[in-house]
């Protein structure tokens, strides 16, 4: 039973249909272990935008804060996609590759270990 | 002359016998809810009242309280009572407590308004009719209290306005909002039991010690006052558990399931608080990890022995929160701090003094894992770019947090959960939320989450600084913002005499 109503056949209305976005869809952008950051930041994002706009163009402005964010080097960054092992087309549109509405983007730098190599 | 009636016969009359036969409507009819949820109960004669009170008493007795409550608010407002506190970071917790905690009062007198007309049971109609008075009283009491702070502080004035609107107070807000919109039973079980019985001591006990530590005698003696009404409540609490699981063997499961999902709900929500004992309060009374030994683990863990008679096991996930009670605040603090743009009150960094006093009270984490990031933040500060997080933060669908929480074998890992429902994914900080979600998915997709709202353009805009100052009616450089160089700081320093 999807829900525990008096109603019968009770539907919740979803707020956050993609349709609801003006034309964007949501996309979450997390690095693992930076806790600097208290959580992935989440987008408003066109689904034709290019990954490489996404990554030159809307992510620095708040990661770029980071110390360690300057000295990733991306050909080695590991990307997951909704839990998924990932490698982005950067020239693709996010939606030609699969990254969808509320779709989840994490990254991995092995390499860098946080400030004080704390995880943060 | 008519007989005085002794106390038992007056509350019989004033309570149980206020039911009556139903002739020409259907019983069924009359109480619609009372069997949609599955709860099955046999006979309501069996309920106890947990109060013993009647009317006429109850209203000498409240009546009583309120003229020694008012007394002193009125002696604390002529003497100036707000000068007497420990710091002027201490009045953050109490607006966070007004625009998050007190409107909840309010939501728990409607709430318990509207079970109180839908239970079949007159001796439980009673009661949370009782119950609906307390809470009325007890936001009026909290209002008054805090008003006087309202002349002296910012950030007191809207927080009605803000409690249905700013991205953290949806927090409280969605809590309340799910148990008023669930069954009358699983409210009970919800608020009654999971939340006044089980959790209520790790709200009042910390904000009223602590607000006694820190020289606030308005908000201590509101503490007291409410005190024995907090005691009907749990009473009530207790009995609602104790009746459900004697009525019907056929409850055990369904009353088990309320408890799993409230006790992860409550103490999801108590992060708050966590917080606050932590971080916010300049006299410290014990952490928040000793609170949580000491009111859940010892307290709950005897309550649920207590319970196991009946088929109830300890809440689902209370491994996972005795480990979380090492990080939850520290993380907590985090978020607002790297959000203080946003928040209706000021953050700032740990004292020294502040920061010794964590990592003795959290030694197996504090130094590893927390220490570093006020080590940055100092850092940052010095340089003069005090850190704003310039991004707005994925929430967690269920509780609504900023998905800031971290898995208990990786600490420096966030959690990430998701579910995908008739196409659309939802994402949880936890596996508590994640549950509560994929057992009633048709609820949550409803979830008005404060980020998507604004991305949807439903919070005005379009910059974050115009939904702040328009859609929440925050004063911008007044109310948020750190404390260091706040027109709080700057007129405490003036009233003192300091520089």
């Amino acid at each position: 039973m999807p829900i525990h109503a008096i109603t019968p056949e009770y539907k919740g209305e979803v707020l956050d249909k993609l349709e609801n976005f003006n034309g964007n869809q949501v996309v979450y952008v997390g690095w693992d272990h930076h806790l600097m950051f208290c959580a992935a930041f989440a987008y408003p994002l066109p689904p034709e935008m290019p990954f490489r706009a996404l990554l030159d163009d809307v992510m620095p402005e708040a990661f770029s804060l980071h110390p360690e964010f300057s000295k990733i080097n991306w050909d080695k960054a590991e990307w997951l996609l909704d839990g998924q092992p990932f490698i982005p087309q950067l020239n693709a549109s996010l939606i030609d590759q699969g990254i969808g509405h509320k779709s989840l983007l994490r990254f991995q730098t092995p390499e860098l270990k946080g400030v004080q190599e704390a995880g943060i | 002359m008519a007989k005085k009636l002794n106390i038992k016969d007056k509350y019989r009359l004033l309570t149980r016998d206020l039911d009556w036969e139903f002739s020409y409507v259907d019983r069924k009819d009359a109480f619609p809810f009372e069997e949609f949820e599955g709860i099955k109960i046999t006979d309501w004669s069996k309920w106890e009242d947990p109060f013993r009170l009647t009317m006429d008493s109850y209203w000498k007795y409240q009546a009583e309280k309120e003229k020694k409550l008012y007394a002193i608010f009125d002696a604390f407002s002529q003497n100036n009572g707000h000068l007497n506190v420990s710091d002027p970071r201490y009045v953050n917790a109490l607006k966070l407590f007004l625009t998050g905690v007190s409107p909840l009062e309010y939501q728990a007198y409607q709430g318990f308004a509207h079970v109180g007309r839908q239970f079949g049971g007159v001796g439980a109609r009673v009661a949370c009719q009782m119950q609906a008075i307390d809470e009325l009283r007890h936001v009026q009491t909290q209002i008054h209290a805090m008003s006087h702070y309202n002349k002296f502080f910012d950030g007191f004035q809207d927080y009605s306005h803000m409690h249905d609107r700013v991205w953290y107070l949806s927090v409280p807000k969605s809590f309340f909002n799910d148990a008023r919109a669930a069954g009358p039973f699983e409210f009970m079980v919800a608020i009654g039991f999971s939340f006044e019985y089980v959790l209520t001591n790790l709200l009042f006990v910390p904000f009223m010690s602590g607000a006694a530590h820190n020289g606030d005698m308005a908000t201590v003696t509101f503490g007291f006052s409410a005190q024995s009404d907090e005691a009907r409540h749990m009473t009530l609490g207790l009995e609602v558990i104790k009746f459900l699981l004697e009525q019907h063997e056929d409850n055990v499961p369904i009353v088990q399931k309320w408890i799993d999902k409230w006790f992860w709900r409550g103490t999801r929500l108590l992060t708050i608080v966590a917080m606050m004992m932590d971080y916010m309060l300049p006299n410290k009374v014990m952490s928040w990890k000793e609170a949580w030994e000491v009111y859940f683990e010892e307290a709950g863990g005897s309550l649920f022995k207590d319970l196991a008679r009946y088929g109830i096991k300890m809440p689902k996930y209370a491994e996972t929160i005795e480990k979380e009670k090492e990080h939850v605040s520290h993380q907590a603090w985090w978020i607002f701090y790297t959000h203080g743009h946003a928040a209706g009150f000021h953050t700032w960094i740990p004292s020294d003094e502040e920061l010794d006093w964590l990592s003795e009270k959290y030694p197996d984490t504090f130094d590893k894992y927390y220490r570093p990031r006020w080590e940055l933040a100092k850092e940052m500060e010095a340089k003069g770019e005090r850190f704003y997080t310039k991004a707005l933060p994925q929430l967690c669908t269920t509780c609504q947090i900023p998905m800031g929480f971290t898995e208990m074998d990786d600490p420096t890992q966030v959690c990430y959960r998701d579910s995908v429902y008739n196409g659309d994914r939802y994402h949880f900080c936890s596996d508590g939320c994640k549950d509560i979600f994929d057992d009633e998915p048709e609820k949550y997709v409803q979830s008005w989450l404060p980020v998507h709202q604004i991305f949807q353009g439903n919070c005005g805009g379009p910059d974050v600084e115009n939904v702040l100052s328009d859609f929440y009616r925050m004063n911008l450089g007044e109310d948020n913002m750190d404390m260091k160089g706040s027109p709080d700081e700057k007129r405490w320093k003036q009233w003192k005499g300091v520089a």
